[in-house]
C-alpha cells in the first residue's frame, strides 16, 4: 500500500512544471526532423519561380539522371489524385478554387508546387531539383485583392466569394446618424512562422495495408478523413502520427501537398518518403494570413452610442483556397462588433483570390483583422464626437445585465452568443492597476517637454471552444499507471499537462502519474485536435467527465472490496480511503483496477477494465474577453517605436495552470508586436515574394519583445462548460495592433495617423513628415 | 559529387569516426551521422540559432559550419548537458520558469547560455540580454527564457 | 537549403593557401573564412563555389598587433576578438564600442574581420570602419604581396579592388591620437540585423576648433566611404549643434542612398542625417 507523504501535485489552478519539459531540455524531443526510417527517401519539391502562368512544359531528365534520385514526378505522375479537399467536407460552390498537389495547367504563386524530386539523400535531392526546367508563359499578375477580379480558368472570377453578415437597417441608420466616421484600414500579410518548419513522412505498410504518415499536427483526425476521401482508403487503413511540434500557430498541421505527396509516393514507390521543409520554401508556401483592407463607417448618435456599423473588405485569399474555404471571412465578419453592442451591423467581405502564397488562418484569425479594424475606428469615433476613447468603449460596451448576449451572427456554424462577462468591470480593474489617471498624466507632462510618447488601448473578446463535441478515453492499468487518450493535439501549448491536471482532479492522483495521448489516429476514433483554442475547452471537459466516470468505477469497486458504500470513499495520491479514516483499510487505483481485469472472480456484473470514455457536446462557443494596453515612445528622427509599457487584462473563467495561461499571452503578445511593428510579407509587382529569409521577415527577438504586466482574472467561468473553462490561446495577439497603433497615434500627436500595419519606420517617417514632425 | 573526408567528432564526450561529404552542415552531420537530434534547425541560414552548439566551449552556428571543420574538436550539444540523471542548473531553470513551450527553440538557447555562462559567470542581466537576443524564440515570448537564464546563472555562480 | 557540392581544402601555411586560391580561384575556388557570410549565401545556393579553401587552420593568420603605427589584423581574427580592446588608446576601445553591433554572439566567435572586408557586404561595420579610417589592405597572391588603401579597396555591392588569386592577408589601421574623439551610431529594426544605415565619425580639436575631421557612412550607399563634403562642412567649426547639423546635411546631401523593397532613398537620406548628428554629438559628449 502506499503512503501519501509527498503532496499531491497538479490540482487545477496550480502552476506546476509541465510534462512535456523533461525530453525537450535534454534534446530527446521526437520532431518530424528527428524520425527516421530505414531505406527512406527524402523529397525535394520544385516550386514555380513565376506568380502566374501557364505550364508549358516540365522537363525532368536532368533530375532523373542524377545518380541517387529514385523519381521525378509532375502533375501528370499523379493525375488520379484529386485537388486537396476542404476540411469540413466539400463545397461545390468552392471546389474550383482547390489546390492540386502539384500544379495542373497553371501556376497561380511564387512557391507553387511543380514537381517532386525523390532522392536518396537531402542534398542529392535538392541538386536535382535544381535541374528540373520548368517552361512557364506568363499570365497577368493580381497582388492586390482591392483591384478588380480577373479571370479564373474561364469559368469563374478572383472573387471567390463574398460573404456578408448583419442584421438591422443599415441605410435608415446610417441616414439618421448624427454623424457618420469613416477608416479605411489595411493588415498586413503576415503568418504564424513556427520555429520548426514542417515536415512529413509517408510510410506505406505493405503487410498491413496501413499508410502511415508521421509529423502531423493540428488537425490529424480531419486529415485522416480528408486523405481517406482522396486516395480512397478506408480510415483503418491510414493513420496519423502526432510527434512533437516546435509550433503550430493556426499554420501548422493543414494538409498541405507536401503531406499528400509523401503519402502518395509512399505508397508508389514503395519506400517511405520523408520531406522537411526548409525556411526559404517555409515562407512562401506555408499558408500565410491576415491580409485584409476595411473600409467601415460608424453611425454614431450624439451621445457616443455607435448605432450603426457598416463594413465592406477585402479579404486577399492568395492563389488557391486551401482547407479551411472561406472560414476567415466568415470569423472577420462574425466577430467584427467585438465587446460592443452595435446594434445595426453589416460586413461584407470580397474573398479575392490574388497570385500569391495561399491564405488561412494564424492564431486569433478574424479576431485579429476586426479587432484592430474595430478599435481603429473607436478612436476615429472618439475623435470625431471629441470624446476621451475610454469614454467612447464605454459608452458601447455590452452591459453585464444583458448577458448572455447573442447577435444573428454566424462564427464557424454557431451563432453568436456571449458567454456572461462583465467587460466594463474588467476595464475598471485593468485602469486602475495600470493607474490609468496617473500614466495620462505623466505622459502629458513628457509630451509637454518635447517627448514623442503615448498610450494606447483595444479591447477585444475572443471566441474558444468550438464545437460541437470531443470525446476521451481513460484507461488505468494494474500498476495504477493511468492513461488519458485524447483526440486532442499539442502544438506547444501545454497540452498534455493540462490534460493531466484536469485527470488528476477526478483520479484523486498527482499529474505526473498520468499519460497523455494525443494526436495518434490508431488509439482514439475521433479527434477535434487543436485549433481554435478548443483543446482544453472541450477536450479537456471530456477528459474531466471520463475521470468522473473512471473515479467512480473505482469507487463501487473499491466499495465492495471494502465492504463499504462508494460515497464514503474517496481517493488521495492513488489510494482509495474512507474519507472519515484515511489511514484506515484502503487500495491503490493499480490493485483495484487488478479486481477488474476481465479475468477476475471479483468483476461481478462490470464490466471488465478500470477504464471509462465520455464525450462532451458544447451548444455555443465560449467568448473569453479582455483588454490590451500599450506605451509607447517614438524616435521622430528615425521613425523607431519603443514600446515601454504593455498591459494585457483578461478573463480567462477558469485556468487550469495560471503559468500556462500566462505563457500563452506573453508568447501572443511577442507575435501581436510582430505584426503592428515588424513582420509583412510584400511581393513585387511582377509577384515576386520579398520577404523569403529571416532577415527580411523580421520576427521579434528579446530586445523589441516587451515583458507586459498581465491581470488575469476568473470572474466568470464559463457557462457553456461544466468546469467554467474558456480558451486562452488567442487572447495574446488579438489586442495588439490595435493597442500599438492607438498609442503611436497618441505619442505622435496625430489622431488616426496609423491606418496599416506593421508601422515600420518608414512608414512612420513618412506619417510624421506629412505632418510637418 | 565531392569525396567523403573521414573525420572523428567528439559528441559529448563520445568520439564519432565518421564519413562526411564536405559539404554537409555541422548541423547535419550532428544530426544524421552521429545521431544526436536534439540540435535544431529552423532556419539554416545563421538567423535563428535553433542550431547553437559548443565547439572547443564557444557557442556557434552549426548551420554555418561544415561538418569536416569540426574534425578534432569537442562538440557539445544539449544530450550533453545533463550529467547523468541530474539536470544540468539552465535546464532546471528552463522548467521551474515555463521558458519553452514547443521547445523547438531551447536547446539552442540553452546551449547558448550555457557557453555565456561557462565563459562569463558574472554577466550583467543587461549583457545577457544582449547575448540571448541572438536567438529566435516563436512561442515564449522570451520573458520566462530572460528568467530562466537569469535563475540559473544566480545558480550556477552561487554553487561554485 | 543545402550547400551544392564542392571540393574541400584546407591549407596550413600561407603559402599553401595562396597556391591553392591561384589553381582554383578560375573555377570559382574561394576562400571560407568564418563562413558566417559564405555559408548562408551557399544554403541559398546564391553562391556556388566549386572549392572552398578554408584558412581557418592556417598559423600565421592570427596576427593582432601594433606594428608601425597601426594594428595589423590578420585574416584569421575573429570579430569576437574585440569585445575588450585589441589594443591601447582611442582605437583599441572604438574597435570595441562598434564591434557589439555586428551580428550576434554566436556568430561573433565565427565571424572575422578581414572575412567582413573581402565580403564587403555596404552595411559592415567592419568595412565601414576601414573606410573611415584610411586602413590599408594587404593582398596576397602566389605573385606577391600588394597594399590597397581603402578609398579603392570598396567598390561596390560585395565587390572589392581584391582579385580572385589573392588573399585578403591582413588589414592595417592607422593608429588613432589619444586626443582623438569618435562617435558611432546605426540604426536597424532588430537587433542584431544589419543596419539600414550608419555611421563613424573621429575628430581631434586644436585651439578649440575641429581638425581632421572623418565622417564614414555605410549601409547608406553600395559601399562604405569618406563623405569629403560633411568632412569640409564640420572642420574648423567649434563642435557644437550648429556644426553638426551643418554636417548631417552635408552627408545626407552627398550620398547616393541604396533603395530596396524595405526601405526607400529618402528614409534613408534622412535616417543618415540624424546618425551623423547623433554620432558627431556622441564625439563631443
Ligand atoms: C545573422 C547574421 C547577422 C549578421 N549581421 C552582421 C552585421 O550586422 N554586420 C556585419 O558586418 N556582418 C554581419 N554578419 C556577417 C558576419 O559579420 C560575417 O562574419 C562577415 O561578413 C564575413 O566574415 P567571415 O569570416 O564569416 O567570412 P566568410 O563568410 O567565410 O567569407 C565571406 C566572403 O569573403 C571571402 N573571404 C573571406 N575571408 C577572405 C580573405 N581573408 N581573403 C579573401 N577573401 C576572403 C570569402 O571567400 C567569401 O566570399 C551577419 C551574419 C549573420 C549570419
Ligand atoms: S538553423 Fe542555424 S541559425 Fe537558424
Ligand atoms: S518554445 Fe517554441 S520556439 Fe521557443
Amino acid at each position: 500500500m502506499a503512503t501519501a507523504t509527498n503532496r499531491m501535485l497538479g490540482h487545477l489552478g496550480d502552476s506546476v512544471e509541465r510534462l512535456e519539459d523533461p525530453p525537450l531540455v535534454t534534446g530527446k524531443g521526437r520532431f518530424v526532423g528527428d524520425i527516421n526510417f530505414p531505406d527512406q527517401l527524402h523529397m525535394r519539391i520544385v516550386r514555380s519561380d513565376h506568380a502566374h502562368g501557364k505550364i508549358k512544359s516540365v522537363d525532368t531528365s536532368a533530375a532523373e539522371a542524377v545518380p541517387g534520385v529514385v523519381a521525378v514526378w509532375t502533375t501528370t505522375d499523379i493525375d488520379d489524385v484529386p485537388p486537396i479537399d476542404f476540411r469540413e467536407g466539400s463545397d461545390p460552390t468552392l471546389a474550383l478554387f482547390r489546390q492540386y498537389a502539384l500544379a495542373r495547367e497553371l501556376v497561380r504563386y511564387v512557391g507553387d508546387p511543380v514537381a517532386a524530386v525523390f532522392a536518396e539523400d537531402p542534398y542529392t535531392a535538392e541538386d536535382a531539383a535544381e535541374l528540373v526546367t520548368i517552361n512557364i508563359e506568363p499570365l497577368p499578375v493580381l497582388i492586390n485583392a482591392d483591384d478588380d477580379p480577373q479571370d479564373f480558368k474561364g469559368k469563374a472570377t478572383t472573387e471567390a466569394a463574398v460573404v456578408e453578415q448583419g442584421y438591422g437597417d443599415i441605410d435608415e441608420t446610417f441616414a439618421s446618424a448624427y454623424k457618420v466616421v469613416e477608416v479605411d484600414v489595411k493588415v498586413s500579410r503576415h503568418t504564424g512562422v513556427p520555429m520548426e518548419c514542417r515536415g512529413a513522412i509517408g510510410r506505406y505498410d505493405e503487410a498491413r495495408d496501413v499508410l502511415e504518415m508521421y509529423g502531423a499536427a493540428k488537425v490529424p483526425h480531419r486529415n485522416r478523413d480528408t486523405l481517406c476521401r482522396m486516395l480512397n482508403r478506408p480510415a483503418s487503413g491510414m493513420h496519423l502520427f502526432e510527434g512533437h511540434t516546435g509550433g503550430g500557430f493556426g499554420i501548422r498541421g493543414e494538409l498541405y501537398p507536401e503531406d499528400v505527396l509523401v503519402c502518395v509516393a509512399a505508397m508508389r514507390l514503395r519506400r517511405p518518403v520523408k520531406w522537411i521543409e526548409d525556411r526559404q520554401e517555409h515562407l512562401m508556401a506555408a499558408n500565410h494570413s491576415r491580409q485584409q483592407r476595411h473600409i467601415i463607417r460608424a453611425a454614431v448618435a450624439e451621445d457616443g452610442e455607435v448605432v450603426g456599423l457598416d463594413d465592406e473588405l477585402y479579404l486577399d485569399q492568395g492563389g488557391y483556397i486551401r482547407t479551411h474555404g472561406t472560414r476567415v471571412a466568415n470569423m472577420t465578419t462574425g466577430t467584427l462588433p467585438g465587446p460592443y453592442r452595435f446594434p445595426v451591423y453589416r460586413s461584407i467581405c470580397h474573398f479575392r483570390l490574388t497570385n500569391k502564397t495561399p491564405a488561412a488562418t494564424y492564431r486569433s484569425p478574424g479576431r485579429c483583422e476586426s479587432t484592430f479594424v474595430r478599435e481603429r475606428l473607436m478612436d476615429a469615433v472618439a475623435v470625431a464626437m471629441d470624446m476621451d476613447p475610454i469614454a467612447v468603449r464605454r459608452r458601447n460596451l455590452i452591459s453585464l445585465e444583458e448577458m448572455p448576449y447573442g447577435r444573428a451572427l454566424d462564427v464557424l456554424g454557431d451563432s453568436v452568443e456571449h458567454d456572461p462577462g462583465d467587460y466594463a468591470g474588467l476595464l475598471d480593474q485593468g485602469l486602475a492597476q495600470i493607474g490609468w489617471d496617473d500614466l495620462q498624466k505623466q505622459l502629458a507632462e513628457r509630451r509637454a517637454n518635447g517627448e514623442m510618447v503615448g498610450a494606447g488601448i483595444s479591447m477585444f473578446f475572443e471566441k474558444s471552444g468550438l464545437g460541437p463535441s470531443d470525446g476521451a478515453k481513460i484507461f488505468i492499468d494494474n500498476s495504477g499507471f493511468i492513461e488519458v487518450v485524447t483526440g486532442g493535439a499539442s502544438i506547444g501549448q501545454g497540452f498534455e499537462t493540462a490534460m493531466a491536471q484536469i485527470a488528476a482532479e477526478d483520479l484523486g492522483t498527482d499529474y505526473r502519474r498520468i499519460r497523455v495521448v494525443h494526436g495518434q489516429t490508431n488509439r482514439i476514433d475521433y479527434g477535434v485536435g487543436a485549433h481554435a483554442s478548443r483543446a482544453t475547452v472541450l477536450t479537456g471537459t471530456a477528459v474531466s467527465l471520463t475521470a468522473q466516470a473512471v473515479r467512480a468505477k473505482a469507487l463501487d469497486m473499491a466499495a465492495e472490496l471494502l465492504q463499504t458504500t462508494a460515497d464514503t470513499l474517496t481517493i488521495t495520491d492513488g489510494v482509495v480511503h474512507s474519507k472519515d479514516n484515511p489511514t484506515g483499510p484502503s487500495l491503490t487505483l493499480g490493485e483495484i483496477a487488478e479486481a477488474l481485469m476481465p479475468t477476475s472472480k471479483l468483476l461481478g456484473g462490470r464490466e471488465p477494465y478500470l477504464k471509462g470514455e465520455e464525450w462532451f457536446h458544447i451548444d455555443h462557443q465560449t467568448y473569453p474577453y479582455g483588454h490590451h494596453i500599450a506605451v509607447v515612445k517614438v524616435d521622430p528622427d528615425t521613425g523607431g517605436v519603443e514600446i515601454e509599457k504593455y498591459f494585457i487584462a483578461y478573463d480567462i473563467g477558469r485556468s487550469i495552470n495560471p503559468m500556462m495561461i500566462e505563457g500563452q499571452l506573453v508568447g501572443g503578445l511577442a507575435q501581436g508586436v510582430g505584426g503592428a511593428l515588424f513582420e509583412e510579407f510584400t511581393y513585387s509587382e511582377a509577384g515576386d515574394p520579398q520577404a523569403v529569409t529571416f532577415a527580411d521577415y523580421l520576427m521579434p527577438t528579446l530586445k523589441e519583445t516587451p515583458d507586459p504586466e498581465i491581470l488575469l482574472t476568473e470572474d466568470f467561468p464559463s457557462i457553456r462548460t461544466p468546469l467554467g473553462i474558456k480558451g486562452a490561446g488567442e487572447a495574446g495577439i488579438t489586442g495588439a495592433a490595435g493597442a500599438i497603433a492607438s498609442a503611436i497615434d497618441n505619442a505622435i500627436g496625430i489622431p488616426g495617423a496609423v491606418t496599416e500595419t506593421p508601422v515600420s519606420p518608414q512608414r512612420l517617417k513618412k506619417i510624421l513628415s506629412e505632418h510637418g514632425k | 559529387m565531392s569525396d567523403k573526408k573521414d573525420i572523428t567528432l567528439t559528441v559529448n564526450g563520445r568520439d564519432h569516426n565518421v564519413a562526411v561529404d564536405p559539404r554537409w552542415t555541422l548541423a547535419d552531420v550532428i544530426r544524421d551521422h552521429c545521431g544526436q537530434t536534439g540540435t535544431h534547425l529552423g532556419c539554416e541560414h545563421g538567423i535563428c540559432g535553433a542550431c547553437t552548439v559548443l565547439v572547443d566551449d564557444t557557442p556557434v552556428r552549426s548551420c554555418l559550419m561544415f561538418g569536416v571543420q569540426a574534425d578534432g574538436k569537442k562538440i557539445r550539444t544539449v544530450e550533453g548537458l545533463a550529467n547523468g540523471d541530474e539536470y544540468h542548473p539552465l535546464q532546471k531553470a528552463f522548467m521551474e520558469n515555463h521558458a519553452l513551450q514547443c521547445g523547438y527553440c531551447t536547446p539552442g538557447f540553452l546551449m547558448l547560455a550555457t557557453g555565456i555562462l561557462e565563459a562569463q559567470p558574472d554577466i550583467s542581466d543587461d549583457d545577457l540580454n544582449e547575448v540571448l537576443s541572438s536567438n529566435l524564440c516563436r512561442c515564449t515570448g522570451y520573458a520566462n527564457i530572460i528568467k530562466a537564464v537569469r535563475a540559473a546563472r544566480d545558480e550556477m555562480k552561487a554553487a561554485s | 537549403m543545402k550547400p551544392a557540392a564542392f571540393e574541400y581544402h584546407a591549407p596550413t601555411t600561407v603559402d599553401e593557401a595562396v597556391a591553392l586560391l591561384a589553381e582554383h580561384a578560375p573555377n570559382d575556388g574561394r576562400i571560407l573564412a568564418g563562413g558566417q557570410s559564405l555559408v548562408p549565401t551557399m544554403a541559398f545556393r546564391l553562391a556556388r563555389p566549386n572549392h572552398l579553401i578554408d584558412i581557418n587552420n592556417v598559423a600565421d593568420l592570427g596576427k593582432l598587433t601594433v606594428e608601425d603605427g597601426a594594428l595589423c589584423i590578420g585574416a584569421t581574427v575573429r570579430h569576437a576578438q574585440f569585445h575588450t580592446p585589441a589594443c591601447n588608446g582611442v582605437l583599441g576601445h572604438l574597435l570595441t564600442d562598434v564591434v557589439g553591433n555586428i551580428a550576434h554572439y554566436p556568430i561573433r566567435q565565427r565571424g572575422t574581420f578581414c572575412g567582413s572586408v573581402a565580403h564587403s557586404d555596404p552595411a559592415s561595420e567592419w568595412c565601414m570602419v576601414a573606410a573611415t579610417l584610411d586602413a590599408t589592405m594587404v593582398a596576397q597572391s602566389a605573385s606577391g604581396e600588394r597594399l590597397i588603401p581603402a578609398a579603392e579597396f570598396f567598390e561596390t555591392v560585395m565587390t572589392t579592388n581584391l582579385n580572385e588569386d589573392e588573399l585578403l592577408r591582413e588589414v592595417r589601421i592607422p593608429m588613432l591620437s589619444d586626443d582623438t574623439v569618435y562617435g558611432f551610431q546605426e540604426f536597424n529594426r532588430r537587433a542584431g540585423d544589419f543596419a539600414i544605415s550608419m555611421t563613424l565619425v573621429t575628430y581631434r580639436l586644436e585651439s578649440g576648433k575641429i581638425t581632421d575631421p572623418h565622417i564614414g557612412v555605410g549601409g547608406a550607399e553600395d559601399r562604405p566611404r569618406r563623405i569629403a563634403e560633411a568632412e569640409a562642412a564640420l572642420a574648423g567649426q567649434t563642435p557644437g549643434d550648429e556644426a553638426f547639423r551643418a554636417a548631417a546635411d552635408a552627408a545626407a546631401a552627398a550620398i547616393d542612398p541604396m533603395e530596396d523593397h524595405a526601405t526607400n532613398a529618402q528614409y534613408r537620406r534622412d535616417l543618415t542625417a540624424t546618425l551623423v548628428r547623433r554620432a558627431l554629438e556622441n564625439a563631443a559628449s
